[in-house]
């Protein structure tokens, strides 16, 4: 423990999935720390367009054409015109892990003016443990420079393995339509020097402009939903994914984190634009949120797809009566496993190790 | 014909359109002054700059139409959630140490204006050396036996615990507890930290423990609830106990310190946040605040280590009242926050030392982290009295077959509950 070992690069486990409507100009920025990683692009959006990727990346790229030919009557679970989209990237890739990081999103500066390698922090918070099961007031224990604190016990010091890494932003901040018409003009200058664990039982909101996760131990619950057009509701896709993957992470014993890297927002979209998506999820959101809450996955439920399956039919039954809208979110969530396991055949039967914790 | 406009007009027209460059009035003659006063009134231009500026001609004429027109400058005060008056606050201080001058000069700008409860170990010899300039009462071994009673209590106030007695005296509603080797530390900007100041802050703006909010408290100056945040939910709850931290020498265990003798913390984390409903934490007495009325009776001082000594690697009293609080805030309904503020932690003690009585600390928190884990209570418990005895009666029956320690804990928790209820009515019937 007394020395500090180079973060590994993993640059051939690790794929970076990107949605794009516009360009991908952002990427210039991110080179020096993104050149040695394989790119996903999916593209949103009119496919006959051309999106221009900047030289020197190695990438696929794929559009509505393309997701339509791979996965035939099955891509209907992938949602048009809107970043949700970005999930088929997940669904395609043959990586054990994918950072996932929206088009408007450049290098930011921690307080001394350096630039973060945010891939880099990503890494570091996937490949050690999490501690889901007692809050550590100092935050991440195994960072430089910490520990665990008087008090916690000894047997929880292992931790579990980290399956999300959820990073921050620093400009223009994650908030709902509402609060960006009220305080428009609010940055986030705050730049907060902890990665902490998200306690096991506590939901949180999963923002998908700067996040990280473990394929292989999660893969299949980060289903981006239904969202955009023919849809009733948007900007609720990285929301659904977080609730489901809290869930079943809580249900494994896998952890999820939050906090550092950030990023630097650029873009403040149209709040007026925002509210109009968000209306009916601000209301239905208070039907979601005590369903998460009290949700219970069987013991047998021991791989994600088994449990993801399980919390499909949840849905079904207790939100459908909510609106009809999730009676056809709980099929997606269906042809999304089914359309997962025919990409990913040697996944399918494979057990998560630690199995479904009491 | 309409009539031509007048020089004068054109140029008040003109004025009017450009007061918000104008900085000085007071040249302009009487009457033009007055003319210009009255068109922008009219034109509803007369803002509080503006007011200002023709107030500060000194004119009569203005100043009296002003009053006749009963013209006032509002002022929109920013109201914080709750308001805290100083005289709300004890501080209370255990005093491990004899001479606490050099401590209290350190936080002589901080403590100041609050009263202050310093309580004496009463394994403690001697005379405590406190400076002038201060608000205080103290409390000594004597003190404390004459409120507990001198036969054997299975309350006991020695070493850390001292400081519960300050607790169980107070009337107050809030109190903030430091540790007598803490001194003020500094924020990543160099300035010094109130840490009361900011307790206080974290007691009086509500808590969100039913869901993780990822920019952390969203009550603070630039930041807000994110996306994905229910509108329900972010009203938010009452704060019982606010746990802050500690830079340089960090709260940790003998191993741990044993372990890495040359480690100090030095990163601020800029961040104050609430622990979740049901997450269980490892509360450092060291240095916290808490709301007495909501949660005083569950800040129990029960748990007491066979060889527990004065050094806070060999106590785990704060760890065992903390998780108490804990389940009782997550039953009743309120928060408990941690984070900022940071103390500056001085060093003292020798780690591999402790390490020979620590071990027992150690092995019993394996036990009590999952007895806390799925504590619950009635719905019958309402108050944290209430709670404090169903826990009581809670580790007799499951934890006290692993440890007699336990069995003395039950005991405590009881009795204490009882102090509380006497100490507290007696001094509400001397306040009537």
């Amino acid at each position: 423990m007394a020395s500090v070992s180079p973060t590994p690069v993993l640059k051939d486990e690790l794929d970076i999935v990107i949605p794009t409507i516009r360009n991908l100009d952002f990427l210039e920025m991110w080179r020096p720390f993104f050149q040695p990683y394989h790119l996903i692009i999916v593209q949103d959006g009119d496919p006959s367009k051309t999106i221009k990727v900047p030289d020197g990346f190695d990438y696929e790229l794929y559009n509505r054409n393309d997701i339509n030919r791979i996965l035939g009557p099955k891509a209907s679970c992938i949602s048009f015109k809107d970043s949700a989209c970005r999930c088929f990237g997940y669904m395609v890739s043959k990586k054990k892990y994918i950072f996932t990081i929206d088009d408007d999103c450049f290098v930011a500066k921690d307080p001394s003016g350096k630039e973060i390698n945010a891939l880099e922090q990503h890494i570091k918070n996937l490949l050690s443990p999490s501690t889901p099961f007692f809050f550590n007031t100092l935050y991440d224990p195994y960072q430089e420079g910490a520990d665990f604190v008087r008090g916690y016990p000894f047997s929880l010091r292992e931790g579990v393995p980290t399956a999300v890494s959820h990073g921050l932003w620093l400009n223009i901040p994650d908030y709902d339509a509402p609060t960006q018409l009220v305080k428009p003009l609010e940055r986030n200058t705050r730049y907060v020097d902890a990665i902490m664990t998200v306690p096991k039982g506590t939901l949180f909101p999963m923002c998908g402009m700067n996040l990280a996760f473990n394929r292989e131990l999660i893969g299949p619950a980060m289903y981006f939903g239904l969202m955009g057009d023919g849809q009733p509701i948007g900007r609720y896709d990285d929301m659904w994914a977080g609730w489901c993957t809290k869930v079943i992470c809580d249900h494994l014993g896998l952890g999820v984190k939050t906090g550092l890297p950030y990023i630097w927002h650029s873009k403040a979209s149209n709040p007026f634009v925002n509210l109009k998506k968000e209306y009916k999820g601000i209301y239905w959101q208070e039907e979601l949120i005590p369903f998460f809450q009290s949700v219970a996955l069987p013991k047998d439920c021991a791989t994600v797809q088994k449990c993801y399956l399980e919390l499909s039919k949840q849905v079904k039954a207790k939100l459908g009566k909510v609106d009809d809208y999730f009676n056809k979110l709980a099929d997606a969530m269906v042809t999304w496993i089914e359309a997962w396991d025919e990409l990913n055949p040697s996944s399918a039967s494979a057990e998560v190790a630690n199995g479904p914790k009491k | 014909m309409r009539k031509p406009p007048t020089l004068l007009s054109l140029t008040i027209d003109i004025a009017l359109l450009n007061l918000s460059h104008i900085s000085d009035l007071s040249f302009l003659p009487d009457h033009v002054l007055l003319e210009l006063f009255l068109r922008t009134l009219r034109a509803g231009k007369l803002t509080e700059k503006i007011l200002k500026l023709f107030v500060a001609t000194g004119k009569d004429e203005i100043l009296s139409l002003i009053s006749e027109l009963n013209i006032q400058l509002i002022l929109t005060p920013v109201l914080p959630t709750i308001n805290i008056r100083d005289d709300e606050v004890d501080i209370v201080i255990g005093a491990l140490h004899l001479d606490l001058t050099s401590f209290m000069e350190d936080w002589r700008a901080v403590f100041s204006r609050f009263h202050l409860i310093i309580v004496q170990d009463p394994d403690l010899k001697g005379d405590l050396k406190i400076p002038g300039g201060f608000s205080f009462d103290v409390y000594t071994k004597s003190d404390i036996e004459s409120v507990v009673g001198s036969s054997s209590s299975s309350v006991v106030f020695s070493g850390y615990s001292c400081r519960y007695f300050g607790y169980l005296v107070s009337h107050k509603k809030y109190i903030i507890s430091i540790d007598d080797d803490c001194t003020p530390a500094k924020d990543d900007k160099g300035e010094l930290i109130d840490a009361v100041a900011q307790h206080i802050t974290n007691l009086m703006t509500p808590a969100t423990p039913f869901f993780f909010n990822t920019l952390y408290d969203p009550f603070r100056k630039g930041t807000d609830f994110v996306r994905g945040y229910p509108f329900s939910l972010r009203s938010g709850v009452q704060c019982g106990l606010s746990c802050g931290l500690w830079l340089n020498l960090a709260d940790y265990d003998a191993p741990t310190q044993a372990l890495k003798p040359g480690q100090r913390n030095s990163r601020f984390v800029d961040a104050v946040l609430t622990v979740p409903a049901r997450a269980m934490l490892p509360v450092s007495g060291i240095n916290i605040g808490f709301d007495r009325e909501l949660v005083g009776p569950a800040m129990v001082p029960a748990f007491r280590l066979a060889k527990e000594g004065k050094f806070r690697w060999e106590t785990v009293e704060d760890i065992w009242s903390g998780m108490c609080v804990k389940v009782i805030c997550d039953h009743l309904g309120y928060g408990v926050k941690s984070g900022l503020p940071y103390v500056w932690r001085n060093e003292r003690g020798n780690a591999v030392e402790s390490l020979k009585k620590e071990w027992e600390g150690v092995k019993l928190m394996e036990e009590v982290v999952p007895f806390f884990q799925s504590m619950r209570l009635s719905q019958g418990a309402v108050t944290a009295e209430d709670c404090v005895i169903e826990m009581a009666a809670a580790v007799k029956e499951r934890l006290e077959p692993l440890d007699p320690v336990f069995a003395r804990a039950s005991e405590a928790m009881v009795e204490w509950v009882k102090l509380w209820k006497v100490v507290t009515s007696r001094l509400s019937n001397f306040a009537a």
